[in-house]
């Protein structure tokens, strides 16, 4: 049975390396913005270091949404879902195995990413794996609650923008726990209270988001 | 134990029960409305701190409730339409909406109002109305979710998903606000814009809360039968309420 | 009662009630041909039939189980192929078809593959990227799981859509096999079904206001 599904992550991963462009821009449009601080708010490192995991989180969530809507586009467009929707495999389970490859392709680039982005703005060592560490518990729970959205939005020919104004007031709370604890590592606090948070969101997500992304596709399908 | 609302999944029940309701939600709102502003904007005393601007908090404080109120009774609404698959239950969430919105929108503008005479600015990343800006966005997420698709059952249904993911966010956004606030701006602020509500002060403004519920519901339920109308248009029931129409004036 | 049958149905769509009370029944060896005007709700049905869509009203059963019963192994017993030809546009036939077989739990021979292809003719096209293909070989592609996957029932979606003379009649050889074998095949079409297709019923949706 798990083979199954394994053919379905080998297939997504196998589109996905096919599609790098569509994969390397939202991580340039993060580059791009976070080098545009500087630019705006002029060099000096300890103004970069206080807004730095802001412009950093901020930058991350805004790009992440840029990529999202690759998740289910293509198959819906080409029917693919709907095949997928009778292939008899359980559902739920199928998006867990898509969001993890749309995770694996388009956050881990992000991780690798960070150390440069951090040295930009001029963090710390202990600010950076605070950074690292938020990245990597919200990076999931951004991937979970956007494959909701993007399953709402996938029949509708105007979903960029809309996708958007759905998701970002969703990932308020995560922006400012992430942040927080960035902020924390600076004046050497402990942040594993705020870290605890974000993952207690995450394991929220874990457990709910796969039922509402399927519902979500099956209302895509009327 | 929840049989006797299953009536209300036919559209025509729904309308007829919206009938029955509103005169009653439109007495509420007058007793309570005209009795709870009176009072609270003539009779109730002014606070020896804020003076007469105080008196905003009789508009300000049950808008804000009311405003995360209407947006869990849309959530409740959109969970009914998702477990039994109610079309009325997504148009009573849809009507719910824009209303909710406008009341979050009246509770952001009396606050940023009453922000001028307290803070000297008006606008101020104040905890609370921080909230309601973010609840703000999320209705509006709603109502365009909703207004995108064409075929507006399917929309019913996304938009339903979307406040359930919203209802669930809304406690954890209130408290992550509140706790960034505490965190960025220290204790100075907060202690004034929570004034000490004392009894003569309650009741107006329990009364207030009553009234504007009630109005929320009217115009709720108004909506609602003129969604149902538009929705069923082409439906026997409703050309036999057209029809009547002329006669009587008591329909929509 | 074995074989699919529809009770009851009631379809509304943009708040128009394309169809209500409509029941239907496919047993085996039948081939159903769907027909009505354009809005009649024929896509609609076909897509309430595999359970993509739920019904407003209504129940549609095969071998006697509901569809949604968790017990059910409709899936198992059909294709669909609906107006999109579900090939992704970067990967090759062979790619998409052996991905599509993975997921349906079709074991599959690469051999097998390619035999099918072939008699489809589209040798020497099985690993161009879908997107450098006609339509009408791309139709041809997403038909070839016809072939693929031994199921009983078929519900096709205008199939005939951008296939030429020669498609058309194997296709039409191939429905008139299944059901001497003992399918189903429900279907739509624009063009009406020639007599190589074998005996069928005929079913017509009217479009309602």
């Amino acid at each position: 049975m798990s083979s199954l599904y394994t053919g379905v992550f080998k297939r997504d991963l196998t589109l996905a390396f096919r599609q790098k462009a569509e994969l390397l821009q939202p991580l340039m449009f993060l580059v791009l913005v976070v080098s545009l601080f500087p630019i705006g708010v002029g060099p000096a490192p300890e103004i970069l270091q206080m807004i730095g995991p802001g412009v950093i989180w901020v930058a991350a969530i805004l790009s992440s949404l840029l990529g999202m809507e690759r998740l289910f586009r293509d198959d819906f467009n080409d029917g693919s879902l709907e095949q997928l929707m009778l292939s008899g495999l359980n559902l739920n389970l199928v998006v867990a195995v898509k969001i993890t490859v749309h995770w694996l392709v388009s956050a881990v680039p992000l991780l690798l990413l960070s150390p440069l982005l951090s040295m930009f703005l001029h963090m710390t060592v202990d600010m950076y794996i605070a950074l690292l560490m938020t990245l990597l518990l919200g990076t999931p729970l951004i991937s979970m609650i956007g494959a909701i959205a993007v399953g709402l939005t996938v029949g509708v020919s105007r979903g960029g923008v809309l996708l958007a104004l759905l998701l970002i007031p969703i990932f308020i709370p995560l922006l400012i726990f992430a942040t927080s604890a960035v902020d924390s590592a600076a004046l050497q606090l402990p942040y594993f209270s705020q870290l605890a948070i974000i993952a207690a969101m995450l394991l929220l997500a874990v457990a709910f988001s796969p039922f509402a992304i399927a519902y979500s596709l099956k209302v895509s399908q009327n | 134990m929840w049989k006797w609302l299953h009536p209300y999944a036919k559209t025509e029940n729904a309308y007829a029960l919206c009938n029955t309701l509103l005169p009653w939600f439109w007495a509420g709102t007058c007793v309570f409305l005209s009795v709870g502003v009176v009072w609270g904007l003539v009779f109730a005393p002014q606070d020896y701190q804020q003076f007469e601007s105080v008196r905003i908090i009789y508009i300000h404080v049950p808008s804000a409730i009311l405003s995360m109120g209407a947006y869990v009774a849309m959530a409740v609404a959109a969970l009914v339409g998702i477990v039994w698959q109610w079309r009325t239950a997504f148009m009573t969430m849809i009507a719910i909406a824009p209303v909710g919105a406008v009341v979050t929108f009246v509770a952001l503008f009396t606050g940023a109002a009453w922000g001028k005479p307290m803070w000297g600015t008006w606008w101020i990343w104040d905890a609370r109305l921080t909230s309601e800006l973010i609840l703000l966005f999320l209705y509006i997420g709603v109502i365009a979710l909703y207004g995108v698709f064409d075929d507006k059952q399917q929309a019913g249904k996304a938009a339903g998903v979307m406040a359930l993911v919203g209802v669930v966010n809304v406690p954890i956004i209130h408290y992550s606000v509140v706790w960034w606030n505490t965190l960025h701006q220290g204790a100075s602020i907060s202690k004034v814009d929570k004034p000490d509500v004392a009894d003569p002060m309650l009741w107006p403004l329990l009364i207030c809360l009553a009234g504007f519920a009630f109005f929320i519901a009217a115009v709720s339920t108004v909506r609602l039968k003129s969604e149902i109308v538009r929705r069923e248009m082409h439906r026997p029931w409703v050309q036999k309420l057209v029809s009547n129409d002329g006669v009587s004036s008591d329909a929509i | 009662m074995s074989g699919l049958s529809a009770s009851k149905l009631t379809c509304i769509k943009r708040d128009r009630l394309l169809f209500t009370e409509l029941s239907l029944q496919v047993s085996k060896g039948e081939l159903l041909y769907l027909r009505g005007p354009n809005g009649a709700g024929k896509t609609s049905l076909l897509r309430i039939l595999t359970g993509l869509t739920m019904p407003e009203e209504g129940e549609v059963c095969f071998d006697g189980l509901s569809i949604f019963s968790p017990d059910s192994t409709y899936t198992d017993h059909l294709v669909y192929l609906g107006h999109k030809s579900a090939l992704n546009s970067m990967m090759s036939a062979v790619e998409n078809l052996q991905y599509w077989a993975a997921q349906h739990s079709v074991s599959l021979s690469l051999q097998k593959l390619y035999d099918v292809l072939e008699t489809l003719g589209l040798v020497g096209l099985e690993d161009v990227p879908v997107k450098f293909l006609s339509a009408g070989q791309q139709r041809r592609v997403a038909l070839s799981r016809l072939w693929l996957k031994p199921a009983e029932l078929w519900v096709l979606d205008e199939p005939f859509t951008a296939l030429d003379v020669e498609g058309i009649a194997l296709l039409e050889s191939l429905f008139a096999s299944h059901c001497s074998d003992g399918g189903m095949i429900i279907t739509t079409s624009h063009q009406a079904l020639s007599p190589s297709a074998g005996k069928h019923q005929v079913f017509d949706l009217e479009y309602s206001l």
